[in-house]
Parts: C-alpha cells; sequence; structure tokens
C-alpha cells in the first residue's frame, strides 16, 4: 500500500501529514492515559498507606498476641523484668484523660461557637475565631513542656490542694480526688488535652451552626424568642450530627495525643482511683519506652499497644467522618 | 393588647438568657485567654537563651553552653525531603480525587481513608516506618524520619488539592476541552494554575505541621548528639532534642529548650498564619 501511493507525491505528503497528527495524537492520548494512571497510582498510594499501616502493626503485634493471648488487653500487669505485660493500665488512661478532656472541651468549645456566631460584633469574628485556631497550631510538644513547668506546679501549689481538701468527706470524691498532689498526672493530663481539642470542637461547631439558614433563626427570633432559646431550640437541634461529628473528631485527636500527654501523665503503669494520681496512656507509654525496650517480647508489646489505639481512633475517626458525610449530603 | 401572660415565666426566660449570654462571653475569653498565656509564658522563659550562639552552636554535653545548630538543621532537612516525597504523591492523590474519579467508588473510599490518615495519631505513624524502615535496616537514621514525616504530610497535601482544585470553576476545563485541549495539558496548564495559591497554602500547612511533630521522630531518626548530615544514620531535630533537653535534670539543657520552643512555635504559627494569608479565605 505504502508502496502505491509512494508513486504519487501530493498525496504521500498528505497521508504523511495525517499519520504525522494520528502520531501525535496518539502521543497525546498515551500521555493523557499515563497521567491519569500516576494519579490513579498516587490516590491508591493513599489506601496503601493505610493498608501498610494496618498490615504492619498486625505484624509487629503477633508475638505480644501470641504470647499473652487475647488477656493481653485486660491484664494490668506491666513489667519488663519478669517480660509479663498487659494493655489495661494504658487503656484506662487513654479513656480516662480522654474522657476529661471532653467533658470540659465539649461544653466550651460548643459554647464559644455559640458565641462568635450570634453574639460576637462582627469585625471581632475573624480575629477571636483565628486566635482560638492558633490553639490547634501550637505544637503539642509545647503544651508538654508548658504544662511539665508551668501548668503543673500552679496546680500542685494552687488547686489540687484545694480540691482535695474540699471533697475530703464527700465519699466517692474522696477517691476520685484522693492527695497527694503531685502536680503531674491524669488529671492535668486530661486538663491540657481540654485546651489542645478546644479549637477543633469550636472550628466544626461554628461552622455548622454557620450553615443554619437564616430564616429559621429569623422566623424564631419573630416569634419572640430570645438569643439562647433561638441557639437551643433550632440551631442546636438544627446542627446536632455535626456537631457530635466535631466532637468525635476532637474526641480522636485527645485519645492519640502523644508527646503533651507524655510530659505530665508521671508515666506510673497503674490504674488507680484518684485522677491525681501519675497515669499512663497508651500513646504516652510508646513514647517513653520503645527506644528503651529490650527483647521482643517488649517492643512487640508496645507495638501491640500501637494496634489497639489505631483501632479505638479509626472507629472514632470514622463515625466522625460518616457523621459528617451524612450532614454534607442533608444539605444538597 | 393584653398585658403579657405572665410576668414570671417572662422574667426567667430573660434571665436565663442572660446566663447562657455570660457564658458564651465567658467561654470566648476561656479560649483567647489560654494562647495568651501559652505564648506569654513562651517569650517569657524562651527569650532569655535566644542569641546568636543558639543558631551558630552545637547541642552542648550536659552542663555546659551551646546552641541548637545540630537540631534545627536535622530538622530542616528532613523536613524538606519529607515535603519533597510527600508533595508530589499528595497533589497527584488529590489530582485523582477532584478531576478523575470525583464520583466513583474508589475515590469515595480514597477519600474516606485520606480523612482518618489526616488525624490518626501520629505516635502510630512512628511505629509503622520503624517497623518497615528501621527494623530491616537494623538502625534509626534520617531517612526514616524524612519518610515518617512525609506520610503526615501526605494526606494533608491530598486534602488542600483536592479543595483548592475543586474551587476552579468548570467553565475554565470547558473552555480548553473546547479548543481541542488534552485532559492531562487542561489539568497542568489551567486547572493546577488556577489553583497555585491554594495547593502552596496546603504544603505550607503541611509544613507547619511536620515541624512541630515529635512522636514520629522519637523511633525513626532518633537523635544525635553531634553535627551530622548522613541521613544514613540517627539524626537530630528540634523537637526531639527539646524533649530531651526539657525532661533533664540539667538548667543549660532546660533553658536550651525553651528557647527552642520558642523557635519552633514562631514558625509554625507564622507559617499558619502566611498560609492563610495567601488564601485569604476564612
Amino acid at each position: 500500500m505504502s508502496q502505491s501511493l509512494a508513486n504519487q507525491p501530493a498525496l504521500a505528503g498528505m497521508t504523511a501529514a495525517a499519520g504525522l497528527r494520528a502520531a501525535k495524537l496518539n502521543r497525546l492520548r498515551t500521555s493523557d492515559a499515563a497521567f491519569r494512571g500516576m494519579t490513579r497510582g498516587a490516590a491508591l498510594g493513599v489506601l496503601l498507606l493505610l493498608g501498610g499501616v494496618i498490615v504492619s502493626l498486625v505484624a509487629g503485634s503477633a508475638p505480644a498476641f501470641r504470647a499473652f493471648g487475647p488477656g493481653f488487653v485486660t491484664a494490668e500487669v506491666w513489667n519488663p523484668v519478669t517480660e509479663q505485660f498487659g494493655a489495661l493500665a494504658p487503656i484506662t488512661g487513654t479513656l480516662a484523660t480522654s474522657l476529661i478532656a471532653m467533658l470540659i472541651a465539649v461544653p466550651i468549645g460548643i459554647m464559644i461557637a455559640f458565641f462568635l456566631t450570634e453574639l460576637c460584633p462582627m469585625a471581632l469574628r475573624r480575629p477571636i475565631g483565628m486566635a482560638i485556631e492558633l490553639l490547634a497550631g501550637v505544637p503539642s510538644i509545647i503544651y508538654g513542656i508548658w504544662g511539665l513547668f508551668v501548668f503543673a506546679p500552679f496546680l500542685q501549689t494552687y488547686v489540687q490542694p484545694y480540691i482535695i481538701a474540699t471533697f475530703e468527706n464527700i465519699p466517692i470524691f474522696s477517691t476520685i480526688f484522693a492527695g497527694p498532689p503531685y502536680g503531674i498526672g491524669v488529671m492535668t493530663a486530661g486538663l491540657i488535652l481540654a485546651i489542645m481539642v478546644l479549637p477543633f470542637v469550636t472550628a466544626i461547631s461554628r461552622d455548622v451552626f454557620d450553615s443554619v439558614p437564616p430564616v429559621m433563626k429569623e422566623a424564631t427570633y419573630g416569634l419572640g424568642c430570645t438569643t439562647w432559646e433561638v441557639f437551643r431550640s433550632v440551631i442546636l437541634p438544627h446542627t446536632r450530627v455535626g456537631v457530635i461529628g466535631g466532637v468525635m473528631l476532637g474526641l480522636g485527636r485527645a485519645l492519640g495525643e502523644t508527646m503533651a500527654v507524655t510530659f505530665v501523665i508521671g508515666n506510673a503503669h497503674r490504674i488507680s482511683g484518684s485522677i491525681l494520681a501519675p497515669g499512663t496512656t497508651i500513646s504516652a507509654s510508646i513514647a517513653n519506652e520503645f527506644t528503651e525496650a529490650v527483647g521482643d517480647i517488649y517492643t512487640s508489646s508496645l507495638i501491640a499497644l500501637g494496634l489497639i489505639l489505631f483501632v479505638i481512633t479509626f472507629i472514632v475517626l470514622a463515625a466522625a467522618r460518616l457523621m459528617l458525610a451524612q450532614l454534607e449530603k442533608g444539605k444538597k | 393588647m393584653s398585658a403579657l401572660p405572665n410576668p414570671a415565666i417572662y422574667r426567667s426566660r430573660f434571665r436565663r438568657n442572660r446566663i447562657a449570654v455570660t457564658l458564651g462571653y465567658a467561654s470566648a475569653v476561656f479560649g483567647v485567654g489560654w494562647i495568651a498565656i501559652i505564648l506569654a509564658i513562651l517569650v517569657y522563659k524562651g527569650i532569655g537563651g535566644l542569641s546568636l550562639d543558639v543558631f551558630t552552636q552545637m547541642t552542648p554535653p550536659p552542663g555546659s553552653a551551646g546552641g541548637l545548630l545540630n537540631a534545627i538543621a536535622g530538622s530542616a532537612i528532613m523536613t524538606v525531603l519529607a515535603v519533597l516525597i510527600g508533595t508530589p504523591v499528595g497533589v497527584l492523590a488529590g489530582t485523582y480525587l477532584s478531576e478523575f474519579g470525583k464520583h466513583d467508588r474508589i475515590a469515595a473510599i480514597v477519600r474516606f481513608v485520606n480523612d482518618i490518615l489526616l488525624s490518626a495519631p501520629s505516635v502510630v505513624v512512628g511505629l509503622f516506618v520503624y517497623e518497615i524502615m528501621v527494623a530491616p535496616m537494623g538502625h534509626f537514621s534520617g531517612y526514616a524520619g524524612a519518610v515518617a514525616l512525609a506520610v503526615i504530610v501526605i494526606p494533608v497535601v491530598v486534602r488542600t488539592t483536592e479543595d483548592m482544585l475543586n474551587l476552579v470553576p468548570d467553565t475554565m476545563r470547558e473552555a480548553a476541552a473546547s479548543i481541542g485541549l488534552p485532559r492531562s495539558h487542561m489539568i497542568i496548564h489551567i486547572a493546577y494554575r488556577a489553583a497555585r495559591a491554594g495547593i502552596v497554602t496546603g504544603i505550607l500547612l503541611a509544613i507547619a505541621r511536620v515541624s512541630g511533630e515529635t512522636a514520629p521522630l522519637l523511633f525513626t531518626a532518633l537523635n544525635n548528639q553531634f553535627w551530622s548530615m548522613n541521613m544514613n544514620a540517627p539524626m537530630p531535630s528540634l523537637p526531639v532534642v527539646i524533649f530531651q533537653f526539657a525532661l533533664s535534670p540539667y538548667a543549660e539543657w532546660q533553658k536550651l529548650a525553651w528557647t527552642g520552643a520558642l523557635i519552633i512555635t514562631v514558625t509554625v504559627l507564622g507559617l499558619s498564619i502566611l498560609a492563610r494569608t495567601l488564601t485569604h479565605r476564612r
């Protein structure tokens, strides 16, 4: 075919041009496909990352779970000398500190969001909102060093003795707030975590409060409701799912927070009835002991703690994202 | 008009409102108060140690004076490497989510997983990189530290890239398609250019995020008392040095820790404010 065409110069030129264009288009098609493939590969890489984290943690914790069985999760013992390990104390500490943090941060965070969306003068909304978001930008090690050298001594001298004295003779509270005042401990860690998750709760609550259609608010004001009543009976019910999503996101943060807690928790592997006593959390145990851990079982037990932490935070964060996604869908 | 139905109810409603409003104001003062207190104490404790020596001398042995040069250099090198690894992956994955897979199932899963990674505990990232790099190689290294930081960079960049590309109006894409531009050219020459400021913001936010990270470096890069530019050996970093120095009993080390803390905070907050002004939004 090409031979016969070659005999006619004009036609040959045209086919050559067409061929050139076809080749060019082909090249573009290939490079287009290649680019698409690269982006797809990178996206799948993100999935691979999560898969890698799970696989490596499961593989790393296998020796510990083989040695201690499922009882690892419920055993309180943590003895590097006899190589007996159990996760109960760190798990309890993680849950206790996060609970304290959420009890404080959730109401205050929601109230700040209430202030920012309903009360604050327009001109101050941005600067105040930004100042609170700066709290989220401060690295956690800063909270740690500040907590250890400033906040803990302050609590030890001025707050804890007073708390202990107040609750001394009230049955259950006397155990929860049993002395002596160490300064560092579960409560101090919980308070610092509260400050750290406050901006997360505030930011998401503010965003969902802002999403309430103004007509709804105006209609309620038109009925003669007070600002608080508008907030309580219109804004809050309307945005409940979003607020809970934000709270869960903050909780995920609190559960996994490492450095700030490591500084002030006291790193004591025992469960105490008093929140003033030193304790430990999963992340603090790992940060404190991992590089010093000798022996496979010790290392593996710490990785197993990491796996437990990852599973807990994964569930909490997944629930948070699903709730926020549901809200997004409802809006459309 | 008759008189108000029940003055007692009326009064109690307003009293409740006043209490709530007061609590709202108090909460805002509480929140802003903490950031003010933390920054004030940081400046008060850290500024005294701030001198040229901090930036020109090595971390000292216990009981003598010195600086933080090797720690700052180590942090900078690992952060740069982490951004070099994490940015291309993050930008490409974000591009897929926004440009190609907007409505497909894989993209939905990737988006979900990325959001989880975005707030996953960073100490777990450290364990992961320990397992895949430090354990097989048999020693701690700057490379492992950089990879751990890259794992934290990726989800931040993915998220902002997707968000920013979503802001590019579709009419621009259609205009490009109508003159016969292939899709990859449209994305690279039109969409990326339109979203450039936003993507840069994402990278800045990622840098801000990793420059304060300590937990993932503890068991990947470890630490190093000396000037070490060998990425294949343990490498010092500012956050880890702060951690070690702050918990030490030596006054000089604690003072350096405060100075380092001030430097990190100024850097991180400066970067996030810069990132914010770059996009002008929020």
